[in-house]
């Protein structure tokens, strides 16, 4: 149920937030953090997500069925990059011939 | 206002309790649609790691060819415009028929301006010959094959998220249409909550686009 209606207030610091989180995620791009460059931008990636979700798609007063949809569908996304990636990077380990 | 379409619209249909139960079945669904989308852009993200992993000098230095301020200013637009998609759901709730109007006029022209900034940065592509294809070239690489993957991916990955706003658009005309002729209340307002939830999708995937394809190798340069 979206019954709740969010004052304009709340919108409105949800998105001055993002915009400063994006000029963030553009400056710290050209500081060299090594490997974790990558870890930095995406987390600051998932804040993003998370607060456009929770408030602009009122996920925070949605019901606990989409809720779970939700995580669920994000999880079958999950284990498709982990099983991928789990053979491409062990790909090189073992010697086998014709690889 | 309560013209015979909305009194239509209004009406609670037979396989449901209450309207209560009929919205949170339209959003639910539309949930769903959405989780098939996220595995639909899924596999383009699948593929950028994959062939990133493989390929890290060759990502790097292609990935910093491109320009991050008209990227950040993009998504700036893109942020605008969910806050604008937002507000208009807000005066949906509050059955405010003028206010709907206003905003999703606005959230048009943000998206539009965003095609348009997409538009000006394919175009340079074109330009400096970074289209995979025949005449491809990039400077300060032997590895042009690495290079053009890169480059069929990003066009691969912002063409398909163009698309959706290309789509998006339409939808927005059609609730702007809808909401002329007085279709929505208080009452009743599911499509246009519902609209709004593909349009934050669609930003959502700009939101993971946008560092992939546009930051993390940027330090390198």
């Amino acid at each position: 149920m979206s019954e709740h209606v969010d004052s304009v207030k709340t919108y409105a610091l949800v998105w001055i937030i993002l915009l400063i989180l994006t000029a963030g995620t553009t400056a710290v791009a050209h500081v060299d953090l090594g490997p974790f460059s990558v870890v930095v931008a995406l987390a600051i990636a998932v804040c993003k997500m998370l607060l456009v979700a929770l408030f602009f798609m009122h996920v925070r007063h949605s019901t606990r069925l989409t809720r779970l949809v939700l995580v669920g569908g994000l999880l079958w996304f999950f284990i498709l990059l982990a099983l991928t990636m789990a053979d491409i990077v062990t790909r090189g380990w073992l010697g086998v011939p014709g690889k | 206002m309560a013209s015979e379409a909305h009194a239509e619209t209004l009406a609670l249909r037979e396989q449901f309790d209450t309207a209560a139960q009929q919205k949170d079945a339209s959003t639910l669904g539309m949930w769903i649609f959405l989780i098939t989308e996220v595995m639909f852009f899924g596999g383009l993200f699948l593929a950028y790691t994959v062939y990133r992993s493989l390929y890290p000098e060759s990502f790097g230095l292609a990935s910093s060819t491109l320009n991050e301020i008209i990227g950040a200013a993009n998504t700036a637009v893109l942020l605008c415009s969910s806050f604008t998609m937002v507000l208009a759901v807000r005066a949906a709730q509050l059955g405010q028929r003028r206010t709907i109007m206003l905003f999703l006029v606005l959230t048009i022209i943000l998206g539009l301006a965003f095609l348009g900034i997409k538009g000006f940065e394919w175009t340079e592509k074109f330009h400096e010959h970074h289209v995979p294809g025949p005449t491809f070239h990039l400077e300060g690489t032997a590895m042009q094959g690495q290079a053009q993957l890169f480059f069929s991916l990003y066009f691969a990955m912002t063409g398909l998220h163009a698309l959706h706003m290309v789509v998006g658009c339409g939808i927005m005309f059609y609730l702007l249409w809808a909401t002329y002729r007085g279709r929505y209340s208080a009452e009743y307002y599911t499509p246009v909550d519902v609209g709004g939830l593909y349009w934050h999708f669609v930003d959502i995937i700009w939101i993971f686009l946008f560092p992939l394809l546009y930051l993390i190798d940027r330090h390198l340069k």
